[in-house]
């Protein structure tokens, strides 16, 4: 298997369901002459899976008889949501979260404040869209919580950034 | 093989496999190109660093107090999730501080082995948390203040923190919305609420002064086109602030005329206790790993 196959497989720490390329982590694999680099670039910029997500791509490239790997970490673009698959989307739903809507789309000038309802975000188990936001921020830095009104269950929401 | 969790995938590998002090996480800027362009003084950009990156690891402290002392649990994992953020700005602003100096200085080296008087951080930051409209209304202005900041770094001359704002932006952004709600939810709540967070916003105000006062790094690194001039962001502090206030039926204060006190090393009594408990287990047991 080339380096970039096996690179494709490895999957995210905490969310275990996405690979790092259907995240939109895994940017780049190159392969010259037996030396593989890998570029990766963080979610969150606190995100304590980045250090899980390197020693996991070095383990399974050495695993793979890939024994010199470079990971490069890229800042820049920063990753946006809009990066995560549709087969991404598809794994996120069918794990009970409900995958991020289009990034915000940035007009000139300060930062508007939202302070408003946030955008419809459709329940991952029923589908309803009478959905409410419980707290900007879940279990994780990527995550929202909120509530479907149809049928009760809450459920997290995965934020566009 | 995957791993269930993050902590089984960090314990595969000893080396550089393990968490916070003396666990030698992987230097945060690791791969990323070091250099620093021509036309950004590298001790002015070191300075500006610690700076900017003082701020973030100071509030993030202060945030990371009130685990298991939130009024309730989605605000514990709130609170707890934006202290995670700012650490990780911190992690690369003291990073890209310590590439710039070229002393060899590293993101621990800043954080744990500085006495108070080397910590460049503002005020607003250090100051103790109080109750929870303390805590909610210093987020706020916080936020707000650091957001206006870091929007305008996203154009600094200097590749590497511009990246770092453009990543933060994302986050401080949240950070201020999630303060403004609660903000407007508590001052147009009960009336023991309102009152409050009037208190609370009355006596954090003169703190707002030292937020809009340029230092003299502060000033060079905006000549050359690779910082933010402090004193730029008032107006735009002003407008979230008075949305927000008058949202929440909460008066503003007379502005405070800017004055130099954090950026310059002057700290409050409250910072030294914070830094003794912060810097307690790295200072007793230097290079300890585990």
């Amino acid at each position: 298997m080339s380096a970039r196959a096996i690179a494709e497989t490895v999957t995210d720490p905490e969310l275990p369901m996405l690979t790092l390329a259907e995240l939109g982590v895994l940017r780049d694999v190159t392969e010259e002459t037996g030396r593989v680099e890998v570029t990766i670039t963080p979610t969150y910029t606190g995100c304590p899976a980045l250090d899980a997500m390197r020693a996991d791509l070095r383990s399974r490239l050495a695993g793979a008889g890939y024994a010199d790997v470079r990971i490069r970490t890229v800042l820049d673009p920063p990753w946006t949501t809009d990066w995560i698959s549709d087969s991404g989307h598809r794994k996120l739903r069918e794990a009970g979260i409900a995958p991020p809507g289009p990034a915000p789309r940035r007009a000139p000038g300060p930062i508007p404040l939202t302070l408003g309802p946030t955008r419809r975000v459709r329940c991952p188990r029923c589908g309803s869209a009478d959905t409410v936001e419980l707290s900007r921020f879940g279990a994780t830095a990527c995550k929202s919580l909120r509530r479907c009104e149809s049928c009760r269950e809450p459920f997290e929401h995965f934020k566009e950034i | 093989m995957p791993s269930d969790n993050p902590f089984e995938a960090l314990s595969e590998q000893s080396d550089d496999a393990r968490w916070a002090f003396g666990t030698g996480f992987d230097d945060p800027l690791a791969g990323i190109d070091p250099s620093v362009p021509d036309g950004v003084d590298r001790d002015a950009l070191a300075a500006y660093c610690l700076m900017l990156g003082d701020d973030a690891l100071v509030m993030s402290h202060r945030l990371q107090e009130w685990c298991t002392h939130a009024p309730e649990l989605e605000e514990e994992v709130a609170l707890a999730n934006i202290a995670l953020d700012l650490l990780g700005q911190a992690r690369l602003l003291l990073a890209r501080a310590g590439v710039a100096e070229g002393k060899g200085r590293g993101e621990d080296d800043f954080a744990y082995f500085r006495d108070a008087s080397d910590f460049r951080n503002v005020g607003l930051a250090e100051a103790e948390n109080g109750d929870f409209a303390y805590s909610t209304v210093r987020l706020l202005m916080f936020a707000t203040w650091r957001l206006a900041l870091l929007d305008r770094l996203t154009f600094s001359a200097d590749p590497v923190l511009a990246a770092i704002a453009a990543k933060s932006v994302k986050e401080v952004a949240y950070h201020r919305d999630h303060a403004a709600l609660w903000t407007v939810r508590l001052g147009d709540g009960t009336a023991l609420s309102h009152d409050r967070t009037q208190r609370a916003l009355d006596d954090l105000w003169p703190l707002t002064g030292e937020l809009f006062a340029t230092h003299e790094v502060e000033r060079r690194m905006a000549d050359a086109g690779a910082g933010a001039d402090p004193s730029d962001v008032r107006d735009e502090f002003d407008a979230v602030l008075d949305e927000v206030l008058a949202r929440a039926t909460l008066r503003r204060p007379e502005p405070v005329p800017p004055h130099l006190a954090g950026r310059d090393g002057a700290h409050s009594p409250a910072f030294t206790a914070l830094l003794t408990e912060m810097q307690s287990l790295a200072r007793e047991h230097p290079g300890a790993t585990w």
